[in-house]
């Protein structure tokens, strides 16, 4: 029997089968499936078309829902699909359901968000799967949104389907796969002070386009992916969809096991490693002390140049947050070069879950809990100048036009998001730079494209946030 | 599925992402609603920046204002169609405004998938680059039986990429049709 990776071990066993090979179609048993508040209403739509009025879920304890896209806007259709949603997981009786209570289903304003603590509430979906233990290793995820594969940081298969398939999914609990060939992208060395996840990535799909990744999987793997937190790894994971991929996947180490031992409630879970003459399409090495900050220039991530190379470019706005660069860590990457200083462009942040902006509150710049006199990591935004949002997806997808952050005319942006095509930040006429929490920060501070060299000399301390 | 499609071209670039077939500000609309499901037509393809819409000119809308309708029935695309988000709003928009074949160099993935399961559009794939040699507003015939695309306008054929592995579910319909047959639901 020929050798398997990570992803093919994931199949096979999901499909009742020893072994499967890429090209193959195979039925396959799902774990969990997520849904939210765009494509909620109509995947809910069609299940009841296709399994009638009073049909069931396959399983309740599967079906994970949360609202996240258009919840911060007077906009009442979108208060309407949340309405939608309450009335499913009634119906249904689900469990995991993350509600913005303040949303009422009525036109205007929701009332303001003021104590994320006291809501169930989570903001970004990707960010909040992981939080709430929804994501394990060997496991399928199927989540209607594309960035679900960002859950492959997690050693699992995790991808983004459409309604059709969702609502087939929710009614059966399985779905048709067709078997990936894998990519393996293999990073040396340890991750300097001055890059990114979001710098690793932006290369590898500078180098093999928007779509030399279509079908197939990006396998990230060597002891420089092992340096990363596991927040920066969902980075990767995360922009795998950006180069075209089926899914993205990392070696499964002490540092995941420990994030989901302390948030899964299912402690049974298989662990794949990849054979060791597993088979891969495609094998590029990358060596981390040679690689530089870049961006992805408008209005395609893989039109990748170097930071320095774009000095010259002036800047009207700076964005932080979405599930790419919304975490944790890149809050403290952001704070640790925008402490003690001032913005010199407007600069909106906005964390990525209701999770990430509690810990902003109680953690000083190094991930730590905060000490008496010492700042939190809000508090050093703010006083840099940083106006902060409430989590969800924000502007990160544009959003209706009272969208906290959104470009309005022909702004230039510098942003930790992942997509730049032409108005996916808001204005069809405004241009979006892609780049690392460092680099942002770095030109937020001069108004113009800055390498966070000019910045950054010692390690950035993470501790423990994000993890426990 | 219908054997023989006949229609208007529209043509369009590279890397047409899901943000430029339908943008996310239109995404509030419920396609389950047949009431808001119409608009998704009346904003297909709203989001191609002014240059690119309906290839060589560059400037034909592919929906004329306050029409729910297009006067386009076959979408003529390069490479990487469809990339960007999972929204299956994207095929159906296009459906929505009266498509019912897309052809493409190649797709991005969840786009692909999305019209073959959902039963919106017949997906094909050419191993030529059509959209350099085709106009807006060509009279097209695609023999889907046959796999072949005639360019009435211009009195060309071309060869199309069998549909493949995914042609039973293209011919059931779609998925919940595909696994009916297969009495799998
Ligand atoms: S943060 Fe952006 S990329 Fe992530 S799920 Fe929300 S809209 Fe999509």
């Amino acid at each position: 029997m020929a050798g398997m990776t990570i992803t093919e071990k994931i199949m096979a066993k999901h499909s009742g089968r020893a072994s499967v090979s890429p090209g193959e179609n195979v039925w396959v048993n799902v774990d969990v499936l997520m849904t939210h508040d765009i494509c909620g209403p109509g995947t809910i739509g069609i299940f009841k078309e296709k399994f009638g009025p009073h049909a069931k879920v396959w399983d309740k304890n599967r079906v994970v829902i949360i609202p996240d896209h258009y919840i911060f806007t007077a906009d009442d259709k979108c208060h309407r699909n949340v309405q939608i949603l309450r009335d499913f997981v009634r119906e249904q009786g689900l469990i995991y359901y993350y509600d913005p209570e303040f949303v009422k289903n009525e036109p205007g304003m929701p009332n303001p968000y003021i104590d994320p603590t006291r809501t169930s509430y989570k903001g970004v979906c990707h960010k909040a799967l992981p939080e709430e233990g929804h994501v394990r290793p060997g496991e399928i995820l199927l989540g209607t949104d594309s960035h679900t594969c960002t859950a492959g940081a997690f050693g699992q298969f995790a991808t983004g389907v459409g309604n059709t398939d969702a609502a087939f999914t929710l009614g059966t609990g399985k779905t048709w796969l067709k078997v990936p060939p894998t990519m393996k992208f293999v990073f040396h060395g340890q991750i300097p002070p001055y890059l990114t996840a979001k710098d690793l990535i932006l290369a590898v799909i500078g180098d093999i386009s928007v779509s030399g990744a279509t079908y197939k999987t990006m396998y990230f793997a060597g002891e420089g992916i092992s340096s990363l937190t596991l927040e920066d790894r969902m980075t990767l994971t995360n922009m795998a969809i950006e180069a075209g991929g089926k899914n993205g996947v990392c070696d499964v180490d002490d540092k995941t096991l420990r994030y989901v031992r302390a948030r899964s409630r299912i402690h049974d879970y298989d662990v794949f490693r990849d054979d060791p003459d597993a088979k891969f399409c495609y094998e590029q090495e990358w060596d981390l002390a040679a690689m530089e900050p870049l961006v992805a220039k408008p209005h395609s991530p893989d039109n990748k140049d170097t930071a320095r190379n774009c000095r010259d470019v002036k800047i009207d706005q700076a964005y932080v947050g979405s599930c790419t660069g919304g975490k944790i860590t890149d809050m403290i990457f952001a704070a640790s070069i925008l402490n003690g200083r001032q913005v010199k462009v407007p600069t909106f942040i906005v964390p990525g879950s209701t999770e990430v902006h509690r810990d902003m509150k109680q953690l000083n710049l190094h991930g730590r809990p905060k000490g008496p006199g010492e700042k939190s990591i809000e508090e050093i935004l703010i006083d840099a100048g940083c106006r902060v949002g409430p989590s969800g997806c924000s502007a990160c997808l544009g959003g209706p036009p009272d969208t906290f952050g959104r470009l309005q005319k022909t702004e230039v942006c510098i942003s930790t998001t992942n997509r730049n095509f032409p108005g996916r930040m808001g204005s069809a006429q405004a241009s979006v730079f892609l780049a690392s929490p460092l680099t942002v920060a770095a030109s937020a501070l001069t108004g113009h494209i800055t390498d966070p060299r000019e910045y950054v000399s010692s390690p950035i301390e993470t501790g423990m946030a994000g993890v426990a | 599925m219908l054997d023989i499609i006949r229609g208007k071209a529209y043509v369009l670039g590279d890397n047409i992402d899901t943000d430029q077939i339908i943008p996310a500000k239109f995404l509030s609309y419920n396609p389950s609603d047949p009431s808001e499901r119409k608009y998704f037509g009346m904003y297909a393809m709203d989001g191609v920046p002014a240059g690119q819409m309906g290839l060589p000119d560059g400037n034909i809308r592919f929906v004329k204002p306050n029409e729910f309708k297009s006067e386009f029935s076959i979408v003529i695309g390069g490479r990487n169609f469809g990339c960007g988000s999972s929204r299956e709003h994207a095929p159906l928009a296009i459906a929505e405004a009266g498509v019912r074949v897309v052809i493409a160099e190649f797709y991005a993935r969840i786009f692909f998938r999305n019209c073959v399961n959902g039963g919106y559009l017949v997906p094909y794939e050419s191993p030529e680059r059509l959209m350099e040699i085709t106009h807006t507003g060509d009279e097209l015939v695609v023999d889907v039986k046959r796999n072949l695309l005639s360019n009435v306008t211009r009195r060309t054929e071309h060869k199309l990429s069998p549909l493949g592995d995914v042609a039973p579910i293209i011919e059931a319909g779609g998925v919940f049709e595909y696994a009916k047959l297969a009495g799998m639901i």
